[in-house]
């Protein structure tokens, strides 16, 4: 039994997991969540009594915990989830983020959001269905967005009377098509959220799984990759000049790392620009630092006065990306109305926004079979294609499967600006995913 | 090679970031993102522990510097003098600008009715708005967290607002990576949320951490009060306690700050930051559910506020 006082003190040493879940309609997801929250204890009265207050209202029995994460009137009303919500809860290991992803019509723009800040996400099959389409789609969007893990969740376990060989096979075919995307960690669990089986509790009714359960996984699975593999990229947010009397010369570069690690003396260059100097000092919020990593948001000051402003990007001076104004990426449409050849937008990329056309979309993914239909000549809501983009001015762009910050962008309307796609740079996914040997357990996996 | 197996807390990675940091790191970026791209961002200031949260973030993220955005108060005309008083202490010491709309002169000039129940809160909706207009604010910063409340929990932290100041749900921008998309038109603004992922104890972890000053209200205290509807509410001048309530003293203190008609105080005997983490870590209520009233009108009544303009 943890003491509140032992609570306390646990918390504030612990890290953060943001993971998304991923489920079609009637696979149990709300069940789950609705179990992780409950049996975590993340529940409060006071929510719990509001939950059974409406479920009997509504004439259930049981509460409905699928009532706690549907916030919205109109999703209450119609018993959907419309909208990507955000739980918080915590253990005495870890403090979690969840996106809770709607499973129905419009699922893969919602599910792009929730994984597009996830380090894990949990995909759930039912195991009466095994793997199906929209399994298929969860694992090709989860290797897409670079989710470095993946939970494979077989749900209502207690409906094939808690059976091995049911979940042998659906972990066998699932796991095989995942490593052949490019998923880089697949932990796959046997589960009744209904019941409770393997979800916090391990299971009394599957002495055949020695795993971990949901919970267990999600408080163990590492967060924090080995940054110093990464090549590191700081882009400029904005320009501290404090110019008072105290600091009249004072110029920093505040922004955000975001990938790989800098240090105090590093020779760096400012890209698009391509002026090289070295790091004269770091500040970490009001504190001088000699080494900074990813995510920490800093201000870094340089060795000479160079025309640096928002947008640019400090790179180290022997591993710059190149500059390029003609951008080849995977997007997924987001919003309703369509994107076309020749049209206009603006292109975010980090702290960046410039005009842009679209010159070509070659092709639209599908993501049941991987297959490519080649020049549909427009993309719509929740489509998945290859874009070929030239910029007005140019970027300092990774490959994102290299640096999901550097390499992810927006196309935006400049006409009432409207989120249109996010953009994934770098050669195709589908390409890559059919020419990659299945399970390479040792793929570079950085983000 | 990386791989993921390799790297694990149990042998002390050492550039993983603690929760508290990961969340501050996020919030200084947001501030930043906003500095960035707008004109006239003003930070919404209550002289509450998210609203203080957020200043001392805000401080962090441009130093030395000063914090570029100006200050807004909704002043409900039913505040606690102590939150009142450090307010203006707050505003004085990092040299800010304060701006202040008041219920209470909407009231006097017969723009607003007050209502049946005594409660304010809802309608600070129309001078906030209006000042944003006045004002032409076109980013405002909020100190709303989605762990507080389910409508809230579906807030983007970019939020783009109509002229109207309404929010619809329905037609929010899909918000991906850390690519926040602020593009708005002439009249519109956006509200923005910088501590959206910050959960109450966060945000009394990170003030214990940062040994951020709070109004003494946040501390158990002596109080005349009374109860209404389950919740205790300190007597004054604001309308209470009515003929058949009586008032009593206690040991109370508060979890949220707001208009005095339906903020209610706690037991407690916390005197202390860690005798608040403690009792906080403990409790079996949300703070909305234990101390306000507003929220529990219906079912909908944040997000029919918010639909409104609210923050």
């Amino acid at each position: 039994m943890t003491t509140p006082t032992q609570l306390a003190e646990q918390l504030s040493t612990t890290t953060l997991l943001r993971f998304a879940t991923a489920g079609s309609v009637d696979d149990g997801k709300s069940t789950l969540v609705g179990r992780l929250l409950h049996d975590s204890k993340s529940v409060l009265t006071d929510q719990l009594e509001a939950v059974e207050h409406a479920s009997r209202n509504r004439g259930q029995e049981a509460p409905d915990l699928a009532l706690l994460t549907d916030g919205l009137r109109a999703e209450r009303e119609q018993g959907i989830t419309i909208d990507v919500a955000y739980r918080y809860f915590a253990t005495p290991r870890r403090r979690f983020i969840l996106a809770d992803t709607p499973g129905h019509v419009q699922y893969t723009r919602n599910m792009v959001t929730g994984a597009s800040t996830a380090e894990l996400a949990v995909v759930l099959v039912d195991a009466r269905n095994g793997v199906v389409e929209q399994t298929r789609r969860h694992a090709a969007v989860a290797a897409l967005l670079r989710v470095p893990h993946v939970v494979l969740a077989v749900n209502k376990m207690d409906l094939v009377d808690y059976a091995e060989p049911v979940f042998a096979a659906i972990a066998e075919e699932f796991t095989a098509y995942a490593a052949s995307l490019g998923v880089p960690e697949i932990t796959a669990i046997p589960i009744s959220a209904l019941a409770g089986d393997n979800v916090v509790e391990p299971s009394a009714h599957m002495d055949w799984y020695g795993g971990p359960t949901v919970l267990e996984h999600l408080e163990t699975v590492p967060v924090s990759h080995d940054l110093t593999a990464c090549h590191a990229r700081f882009p400029v947010q904005y320009v501290i000049r404090p110019q008072t009397a105290e600091h009249p010369d004072y110029r920093g570069y505040a922004g955000q790392i975001a990938a790989g690690v800098f240090r105090v003396g590093e020779p760096v260059t400012v890209l698009p620009s391509g002026r090289t100097t070295t790091i004269a000092g770091i500040d970490l919020l009001g504190a001088g630092v000699d080494v900074a990593w990813a995510p920490q948001s800093v201000t870094v000051r340089l060795a000479d006065d160079i025309d640096v402003s928002r947008g640019d990007l400090i790179a180290p001076a022997d591993d710059a990306p190149a500059v390029t104004q003609d951008v080849e990426a995977t997007v997924c449409h987001v919003a309703d109305q369509p994107l076309t050849v020749g049209q206009r937008v603006l292109l975010k990329h980090t702290t960046r926004t410039v005009k842009a056309i679209v010159k070509d979309i070659p092709s639209r993914l599908t993501l049941d079979d991987l297959s490519q239909h080649p020049a549909p000549g427009q993309l719509v809501a929740n489509d998945i294609g290859r874009v070929v983009v030239r910029t007005a001015e140019p970027l300092a762009l990774d490959a994102y499967a290299d640096s999901r910050r550097t390499g992810s962008f927006l196309l935006i309307d400049p006409a009432d600006g409207t989120t249109l796609s996010a953009g994934m740079a770098g050669a195709s996914f589908a390409a890559v995913a059919q020419a990659e040997a299945p399970a390479d357990d040792d793929a570079e996996w950085d983000f | 090679m990386t791989t993921v197996a390799t790297v694990s807390e149990g042998t002390g990675n050492p550039y993983a970031l603690s929760h508290l940091d990961s969340l501050e790191s996020e919030a200084v970026h947001i501030f930043r993102e906003v500095a960035g791209e707008f004109e006239r961002p003003v930070i919404l200031f209550s002289g509450g522990k998210d609203s203080i949260l957020m200043l001392h973030l805000a401080l962090k993220a441009f130093a030395p510097a000063p914090v570029p955005f100006s200050l807004l108060h909704v002043d409900t005309g039913h505040n606690f003098p102590e939150v009142l008083a450090y307010r203006d202490r707050t505003v004085a010491e990092h040299g800010l600008r304060l701006h202040v709309a008041s219920v209470q002169e909407y009231i006097d000039a017969g723009k607003l009715r007050e209502r049946p129940d005594g409660t304010r809160n809802p309608l600070q909706t129309v001078p906030l708005t209006e000042a944003i207009q006045q004002h032409r604010f076109d980013a405002v910063f909020g100190g709303g967290r989605r762990d507080e409340e389910k409508a809230r929990a579906k807030e983007r932290v970019f939020s783009l607002r109509d002229e109207f100041s309404q929010w619809d749900p329905r037609r929010q921008r899909p918000e991906l990576w850390q690519l926040y998309n602020g593009r708005h038109a002439a009249g519109e603004h956006v509200r923005v949320f910088p501590i959206s992922n910050w959960t109450e104890l966060d945000v009394w972890q990170y003030i214990a951490r940062e040994g951020i000053e709070l109004p003494e209200i946040y501390f158990a205290h002596e109080r005349e009060v009374f109860n209404r509807s389950g919740m205790w509410l300190t007597a004054g001048d604001w309308g209470g306690p009515k003929e058949h309530e009586r008032t009593e003293t206690r040991q109370v203190r508060y979890r949220t700050v707001g208009d005095m008609s339906c903020t209610g105080a706690v037991d407690s005997d916390a005197t202390t930051l860690d005798a608040v983490i403690t009792e906080i870590a403990a409790s079996r209520l949300t703070e909305r559910g234990a101390t306000r009233a507003d929220d529990k009108m219906s079912e909908a009544a944040m997000e029919d506020r918010k639909r409104e303009g609210y923050f």
